[in-house]
């Protein structure tokens, strides 16, 4: 179970990486954040935002056309 | 990666509701990357920082712009773009696609670039040549001219002119 969970689900390019950003604010170092998209583009995003940021991409994966990253804050 | 972050400037020089999302949704993104944002306002650009945003967009002379119409994509011939009221009427269509396909305004995206520490710059040269003071903008903005930018972009890993 992530610290927090947040549902980007319907949102396009860029909203799910902003409120991505703004989520991970009310994650401790070291917790985790969930996020759903079903923006296709999130994938390569979320990709691109960890190696960036430095935070750690640690699962994806997608169902039913639902996209889903755990992403572990740095 | 706090103590120096990379950074972008951008030169922002239209304010058509299709050309104004560009910079925004790369100065917000890059800034939720971590990175120091400037961005440069000039020409047709500054009115994107105005109070109130009242963004259309032509059809004219953009054969490029097929707007998707009952399963076809459908351009406007010149001759009809030129007619009163159907940048307007082109406009409205956009705006209303936009909110179906969830994608955000620009009032939001710059917005969230406020919030993210953006760095925002009205070419002064650009306000008086338009009558406009940093009054009529939304409070952030600092003036600045050319010599501001170039110190800005001489120091930035990307620079973008839009």
């Amino acid at each position: 179970m992530a610290d927090v969970l947040l549902d980007a689900k319907g949102l396009n390019c860029p909203l799910p990486i902003l409120k991505a950003k703004k989520a991970l604010l009310g994650v401790p170092d070291g917790g985790t954040l969930e996020v759903l998209a079903t923006d296709k583009g999130a994938v390569k995003d979320f990709e691109a935002f960890c190696r960036t940021t430095g935070h750690e991409l640690v699962a994806q994966g997608e169902e039913t056309g639902v996209f889903r990253f755990l992403i572990r804050k740095k | 990666m706090a103590e120096n972050p990379k950074r972008m400037s951008m030169i922002v020089t239209k304010g058509t509701l299709d050309w104004a999302y560009p910079p925004f949704i790369l100065a917000t993104t890059a800034a939720a990357m971590g990175l120091d944002v400037t961005m440069f306002f000039t020409f047709y650009g500054l009115p994107l920082l105005l109070k109130k945003l009242d963004l259309e967009l032509s059809t004219l002379g953009n054969p490029a712009m097929k707007m998707p119409m009952a399963g076809m994509h459908m351009a406007l011939p010149n001759l009809m773009a030129a007619l009163p009221g159907v940048d307007a009427a082109a406009s409205a269509m956009m705006k209303n696609l936009m909110k179906k396909k969830n994608v955000p305004t620009i009032e939001a995206l710059r917005e969230i670039a406020v919030e993210s520490g953006v760095r925002l710059i009205a070419c002064q040269m650009t306000m008086d040549l338009f009558e406009y003071t940093l009054e009529d903008m939304i409070s952030g903005p600092e003036p600045g001219g050319a010599a501001t930018y170039i110190e800005v972009a001489s120091n930035a890993d990307i620079n973008l002119f839009i």
